[in-house]
């Protein structure tokens, strides 16, 4: 057990599965000899040399399209995007790619790899740093969507993610990267892909958020009981394939549907979460399902993000609307 | 060395050639050595190539096949580079690759399937190294360089053979795969396919570059054009190439100047953007008959053996087609099942949920 940061818990899972499994590469801008502008794969280049984690030219299709060749003949790449922002010149791959190659092989060559990135607002960054696009690659047949939370769930996530066959996009909240500190254990472990958490248990109001929006919501969800209110807070975890059971059980419990996210409002990924409470929870729901979402504008720069990052005060304001309605 | 003696920015001597439009060996000294089985062997694949394409042809305008991409005036670049590589070696093909597969050893009936609308035509032997049909333009170059670095990594005795046409080049990702290769010492060969044509867009209009094969340069890697309707000189330059890959000296990229003489695919017509002379000029450098004509002037084959060789394939692709023909359409579990290694729920319900839609309401 030891004390970690999100972004230590990263390097730390890094480092025991490229210790366990020599098919495991990383690279990526600046990943090797830097460690990562974030320093997640700090230390790695020094321990297991030049040949598994590297620099890579500046170039996104080039960085996930060569992890696709890797893939397909026997390592296991972890290549980093140094901003979700900057992935849409490897989008192509992606989606043309990725995907696809197991259904277009018919199961021949299958694409063991994570792809991982940082990603969201609140870290008063320039253009094209703040941007939350989970939904892009949740619409793409062939792929998973992960985003954790806490370090704790960092590292089994990230270990599952590693051990899937399947490609996975592994979407850090680098606002949270080293906001504060949990246990971790020492030890190998995993955290399901495609689980939901329940991180509190409630009977009044569901409220769904993931990545960095967890923590505003547990802000929110303090100043709620303190008025009476009830909430049932589940942690996505997984954007796709989402968690449908836990999402339902839930909402058929509490009768209300409130799902927060940085991403924008239209098309977003709170559209799907509602359209799932509608599916199953229908007969059971006392008031709309209801998104708290950014808006559907460009990321402010820092003087202006304000507006758009959702804080707890917010998310009590829309939770009591549910409650009274 | 070719790439040395044949390089692309000199003016003279800039395309590599052994056989010329006739049939008849330009420089004796240039001739690779290739044995005469192979030879044979390689004629075959470019006939078969010739006459599965004809026909697929055929069938599209009778209705009874998808859209086709058609290959015909293109064998020699294809089977001139793939049979320049070893069973061992990886084929990374753009969708314009008829002969080259069939020389690696996808099986006819297979490319049939694929483009009859089946996805099972893409299941490939095990022992065939080769990856899926690309549609997107150029994006296939960064996984063949991906699997030259894995190569490199693990310490494999791999070589990597990869296709673009002229119109790939001006992709982005054609560039970041040259570079990528050359940054990582890939073992990979590159062959452009410059067929002339981009759709209605002609080469000329695709680059201001005096050849495709000099921006290897910007790279910082060996670059060659050579006629890519004479299969020795393009089996040369891959030969070349593939000994340089093998040897840890790095990727090569290969500029094929041959001729699309079809459409682009069934759906284009090529007559609204091209003159009926250019296409008449470049059947006169047809691939198939100069090198029949060589292997006949070598006393390796005869017209006799041609016109049966002929028939026998003429039965066989019409046999391989009726097959496919009559394979029907897909089952459903098909459309699912290889999405992922295990159905995620939602997927499994969507499924499901169909299947019992087909039960209640029958199909």
């Amino acid at each position: 057990m030891a004390l970690m940061t999100n972004i230590q818990a990263i390097a730390h899972t890094l480092e025991q599965q490229m210790k366990k499994d020599e098919k495991i590469v990383t690279f990526g801008e600046d990943v090797g000899f830097e460690g990562g502008v974030f320093r997640a794969t700090k230390g790695l280049q020094e321990r297991f040399g030049e040949e598994r984690c590297f620099d890579t030219p500046l170039a996104e299709a080039g960085i996930i399209g060569s992890a696709v060749g890797m893939a397909i003949n026997g390592l296991k790449p972890i290549p980093e995007i140094q901003f979700s922002g900057f992935m849409l010149p490897g989008f192509n791959q992606i989606a043309g790619h990725v995907g696809r190659m197991r259904n277009r092989s018919r199961g021949r060559y299958h694409l063991p790899m994570v792809i991982r990135m940082p990603y969201g607002g609140g870290i008063r960054a320039l253009e094209h740093h703040s941007e939350s696009q989970e939904v892009l690659f949740a619409h793409l047949p062939g792929i998973k969507v992960v985003i954790p939370s806490t370090p704790y769930d960092t590292k089994g996530l990230l270990t599952a993610a590693i051990k899937d066959p399947d490609p996975v996009i592994f979407m850090e909240p680098k606002r949270i990267y080293r906001a504060f500190k949990q246990d971790v254990p020492e030890e190998e472990y995993t955290i399901p892909i495609g689980k939901a958490k329940i991180v509190q248990e409630g009977t009044d109001l569901t409220i769904v958020a993931w990545g960095a929006m967890v923590r505003e919501v547990q802000k929110a969800v303090k100043t709620l009981e303190e008025e009476g209110i009830s909430v049932e807070l589940i942690d996505l975890r997984t954007i796709s394939p989402i968690d449908k059971e836990t999402i339902i059980n839930s909402v058929q419990k509490t009768g209300r549907f409130l799902v927060v996210h940085e991403a924008i409002k239209s098309y977003g990924p709170g559209a799907e979460l509602i359209s799932i409470v509608n599916e199953g929870a229908f007969l059971y729901l006392e008031a709309p399902p209801t998104r708290l979402t950014g808006f559907d504008v460009i990321v402010p720069l820092p003087k202006g993000e304000h507006h758009y990052i959702i804080e707890p005060k917010r998310i009590a304001y829309e939770a009591r609307k549910l409650i009274k309605y | 060395m070719l790439t040395k003696q044949f390089d692309p920015l000199k003016k003279k001597n800039r395309m590599l050639q052994i056989l010329d439009k006739e049939g008849n060996i330009v420089d004796e000294k240039l001739v690779p050595n290739i044995p005469d089985d192979q030879l044979v062997s390689m004629y075959k694949t470019m006939l078969l190539g010739r006459i599965a394409d004809t026909k697929a042809l055929q069938y599209q305008r009778q209705g009874r096949m998808l859209t086709y991409a058609p290959n015909k005036g293109q064998e020699a670049a294809q089977v001139g580079s793939v049979a320049a590589t070893e069973q061992s070696d990886w084929l990374v093909p753009a969708f314009r690759e008829l002969s080259a597969w069939l020389h690696k050893g996808w099986t006819l009936e297979n490319v049939y399937l694929y483009w009859y609308g089946n996805e099972r035509g893409s299941e490939f032997p095990e022992d065939v190294k080769i990856l899926p049909v690309s549609v997107p333009i150029g994006s296939q170059l960064n996984h063949a360089v991906g699997l030259g670095m894995a190569s490199n990594i693990q310490g494999k005795d791999e070589v990597v053979l990869a296709y673009v046409g002229d119109g790939g080049t001006s992709h982005g990702e054609f560039h970041e795969a040259l570079n990528f290769s050359g940054v990582f010492n890939t073992p990979t060969v590159i062959v452009i396919q410059n067929n002339q044509w981009a759709i209605s867009m002609p080469t000329t209009k695709q680059t201001k570059s005096q050849t495709l094969a000099q921006k290897a340069k910007a790279y910082g890697i060996p670059g060659i054009q050579v006629d890519g309707n004479d299969v020795l000189a393009v089996y040369a330059a891959t030969k070349e190439a593939v000994k340089r890959a093998r040897n840890g000296e790095g990727p090569t990229l290969i500029e094929a100047v041959t001729y699309r003489l079809g459409p682009h695919t069934t759906s284009d017509d090529p007559t609204i953007y091209r003159k009926d002379e250019e296409v008449e000029e470049w059947s006169l450098k047809d691939p198939l008959t100069r090198f029949q004509k060589y292997l006949i002037d070598k006393g390796l084959w005869s017209k006799e053996q041609d016109e049966n060789q002929r028939e026998e394939y003429n039965d066989f692709v019409n046999k391989t087609f009726k097959k496919v023909e009559g394979s029907g359409l897909v089952p459903l579990e098909d459309i699912f099942d290889y999405h992922y290694e295990e159905m995620p729920s939602q997927l499994k319900e969507q499924y499901e949920n169909y299947k019992r839609y087909l039960e209640e309401e029958g199909s």
